[in-house]
C-alpha cells in the first residue's frame, strides 16, 4: 500500500498552550483512520494543520510525497484534500445543489458548472439529499447539514477526506446510516481520517486508530490494540470494563 | 439558449434599460431624457456595486471613489490630451479597474466593518489628493473646453450622444452582472459571501476572486464618471467624490435586492423616483438624505433581502427565473 499522508513531528503552539506535540504517523491509501481523544486533545488542531488553516511551528506534513507544510487551504483542496467541520459551515443562502456544486467546481477536478451539476446530483443520491435539491441550506436540520458537508467534500472527488465529528448530534438511527455512508466512501477508494467521540462507531469502522491526549500521541494501532492499551484505557476510556463492552458490541 | 424562460433574468432587465433609452426619443422631451439619464446612471453604478456588495458580500461604503477617479483621468485625457471620447472612456474604465486592483490587494483582507471603513477612508484620501494635484486643476477642478463638444456636432448632439452612451454602459453593467451571477466565478463569489473560510477550504482562491470582483465592480463606475463630467462640462473634487452618493448607491442595492441581477435596477428606479419627489417637495427638500438614511435602516431591519430577495423567498419558483 502506498502512503498518502505522512505527518512528521508536527508541533503546534498557541501562545503558551502546547496544542500538538511531536505527532508522527503515516496513513496508507484506502484506509479509514479513527482519531480519538478527550475534548481539547488537539484533534481538530491536527486537522487544521493538515488542511492548511494553521501552520505548525515544527515538523513536516507530506501529502502524496510532497511537502505541503503551511500550504493555503485552497491549495490543499486543489491537491485533493477535503474536509467537513465540527461545527457545520453550510452556505446558508445557497441551495443544497449549489452548495455541492461549489465543492465540485473548485475542488481537485476543477469542473465547469455543467459537470458540477451532474456530480452534485450523483452525490446527493449517494448521501440521501436527493429530495432536497432546491432547498436552501439554511433550512436543513442538523443531520441533513452534516450530510451536506459530507456531500460537498465528496463532490470535490478528494484523495483524502477529513471528517470532523460527523456523528455528533445524530440520533442512533442516523448514526447507523452515517456509518454505512462512511464505509461506502472508503469502498470508493477515498482515504479517510475521522475524529469521533461515538466510540462504538469509530472502533467499528476504523482500520487504524490514533489517540491524542493533551496534544500528545499516546497510542496508535488497530481498534483491538487501542481498546486493550492500558494507557488509553486510563487516559481516555477510564473504565477497562467499558472497553470490553464496546468491543463486544462489534459482533 | 433553447428555453427563453431560463434567461428571463437577463431579458427583463435588458427590456427595462432599452425602454428607458428609447423613452426620451419617443416623447421627444429633454426633461424626460435628463430623468432617464439619471436613472440609467444609477442603474449602471448600482449594478456594478452589486457585484461586490451583493455577490461577494463586501460592503464598499466609498465606491464612488472609482466614479470620481476614473472620471478625472478620463476627462483629463479628453480635455488636456485631445483624446477621443471613446479612448477617454476606455482609459477611465482601465484606471478605475487598476485602482481597484491595487486597493483590493491592500484592503480586501479586511472583513466586515473594517473593510467598509477602509473604503470610506480611501474615498476621502483620494478627494484630498486630487484637491492638491495641479494637473487636475486642484480645488478648482477642470472645465471642459467647449471645442470638445464641437467634435461631436455641437453641445446638443454631444449631450444626446452622452445619453446613449450612458444607456450602453447601463446595459453593459447588467449583462456583466448577469454573466457573473450565472458563472462559476459567480458561484465562488456567493460562497465567499456566505462563508469565506469554508469557501477557501473548498478550494476557492478567495483573495484572487475578491480582487477580480472588486475590479469588475469598479470599471463601469469609472466610465460613468467620465461620461457624467463630460456632460456636465466640468469637474471639481467635491462633485467627483461625494460620500453621500456612495451611501445612496447602497440604499439602491439594498432596496431592490442585493445579490440579484434585477434588484439594483429596481432599486435605482425606486430610489431615483423617491429622490425626485423628495427634492421637489416643500417638506422634504432639505432633509432628503435623512429620509434615505431612514429608508436604509427600515430595509435592513425588515426586508434585508430587498424587494427581489423578498419575492424570491416568498415564491420559490422565482428563484430559477430571477437569478
Amino acid at each position: 500500500m502506498t502512503t498518502l499522508l505522512q505527518i512528521q513531528g508536527v508541533t503546534k503552539r498557541f501562545g503558551g498552550l502546547q496544542a500538538l506535540t511531536d505527532v508522527t504517523f503515516n496513513l496508507s491509501e484506502g484506509q479509514i483512520m479513527g482519531l480519538i481523544g478527550p475534548n481539547g486533545a488537539g484533534k481538530t488542531t491536527l486537522f487544521n494543520c493538515i488542511n492548511g488553516v494553521y501552520t505548525p511551528e515544527e515538523g513536516k506534513i507530506l501529502f502524496q510525497g510532497e511537502n505541503v507544510t503551511g500550504s493555503k487551504t485552497y491549495n490543499m483542496a486543489r491537491r485533493g484534500l477535503a474536509r467537513t467541520h465540527q461545527i457545520v459551515q453550510p452556505l446558508n443562502e445557497l441551495t443544497v445543489q449549489e452548495n455541492i456544486m461549489a465543492g465540485a467546481c473548485f475542488g481537485r477536478e476543477n469542473h465547469n458548472l455543467h459537470n458540477a451539476a451532474e456530480i452534485a446530483n450523483e452525490v446527493m443520491d449517494f448521501v440521501g439529499l436527493d429530495t432536497r435539491t432546491d432547498q436552501l441550506a439554511a433550512s436543513l436540520n442538523v443531520a441533513q447539514k452534516k450530510r451536506l458537508e459530507m456531500a460537498r467534500a465528496l463532490a470535490a472527488r478528494p484523495y483524502l477526506l477529513l471528517l470532523d465529528e460527523v456523528l455528533a448530534g445524530l440520533n442512533p438511527s442516523e448514526i447507523g446510516e452515517m456509518v454505512e455512508t462512511v464505509k461506502k466512501i472508503r469502498d470508493r477508494g477515498i482515504t479517510i481520517i475521522m475524529i469521533e467521540h461515538v466510540m462504538k462507531a469509530v472502533m467499528n469502522v476504523s482500520d487504524h486508530m490514533l489517540v491524542l491526549d493533551y496534544g500528545q500521541q499516546i497510542a496508535e494501532g488497530t481498534p483491538t490494540e487501542i481498546a486493550n492499551n492500558p494507557q488509553v484505557i486510563e487516559a481516555y476510556l477510564g473504565d477497562p470494563e467499558l472497553a470490553k463492552k464496546l468491543m463486544g458490541d462489534d459482533e | 439558449m433553447k428555453n427563453w424562460r431560463n434567461h428571463l433574468g437577463l431579458i427583463i432587465p435588458i427590456l427595462v434599460v432599452v425602454g428607458l433609452a428609447v423613452w426620451p426619443a419617443l416623447t421627444d422631451s429633454i426633461s424626460a431624457r435628463e430623468q432617464a439619464f439619471t436613472i440609467l446612471k444609477a442603474v449602471a453604478l448600482a449594478s456594478s456595486l452589486n457585484i461586490l456588495l451583493g455577490y461577494t458580500g463586501y460592503v464598499s461604503f466609498g465606491h464612488i471613489v472609482f466614479y470620481g477617479f476614473g472620471g478625472y483621468i478620463g476627462l483629463y485625457f479628453l480635455n488636456e490630451q485631445g483624446w477621443s471620447i471613446w479612448a477617454s472612456l476606455l482609459i477611465a474604465g482601465i484606471s478605475a479597474g487598476l485602482l481597484a486592483f491595487l486597493l483590493g490587494k491592500a484592503i480586501l483582507r479586511l472583513r466586515g466593518g473594517y473593510f467598509a471603513l477602509a473604503t470610506i477612508g480611501i474615498n476621502e484620501a483620494m478627494k484630498a489628493l486630487i484637491n492638491n494635484l495641479d494637473i487636475f486643476g486642484g480645488a478648482v477642478g477642470m472645465t471642459l473646453n467647449f471645442k470638445v463638444y464641437k467634435t461631436y456636432g455641437g453641445a446638443a448632439e454631444a449631450l444626446s450622444m452622452a445619453f446613449y452612451i450612458m444607456a450602453g454602459l447601463a446595459l453593459t453593467s447588467i449583462i456583466v452582472s448577469y454573466l457573473v451571477r450565472v458563472s462559476k466565478f459567480g458561484l465562488g463569489l456567493l460562497a465567499i459571501r456566505e462563508n469565506e473560510d469554508a469557501a477557501e477550504v473548498m478550494g476557492i482562491v478567495a483573495p484572487d476572486a475578491k480582487t477580480w470582483a472588486y475590479v469588475l465592480s469598479a470599471i463601469i463606475p469609472g466610465m460613468v464618471g467620465m461620461l457624467f463630467f463630460f456632460k456636465n462640462g466640468n469637474v471639481e473634487p467635491h462633485v467627483a467624490f461625494p460620500l453621500h452618493a456612495s451611501i445612496e448607491l447602497l440604499v439602491m442595492v439594498m432596496l431592490g435586492g442585493q445579490g440579484t441581477v434585477l434588484g439594483p435596477i429596481l432599486g435605482a428606479f425606486a430610489y431615483q423616483g423617491m429622490r425626485g419627489y423628495l427634492v421637489t417637495s416643500d417638506i422634504f427638500k432639505d432633509i432628503q438624505l435623512s429620509v434615505s438614511g431612514a429608508v436604509l435602516l427600515l430595509i435592513i431591519l425588515f426586508i434585508p433581502a430587498g424587494a427581489v430577495g423578498w419575492l424570491r423567498n416568498r415564491f420559490a419558483p422565482l428563484r430559477r427565473v430571477l437569478p
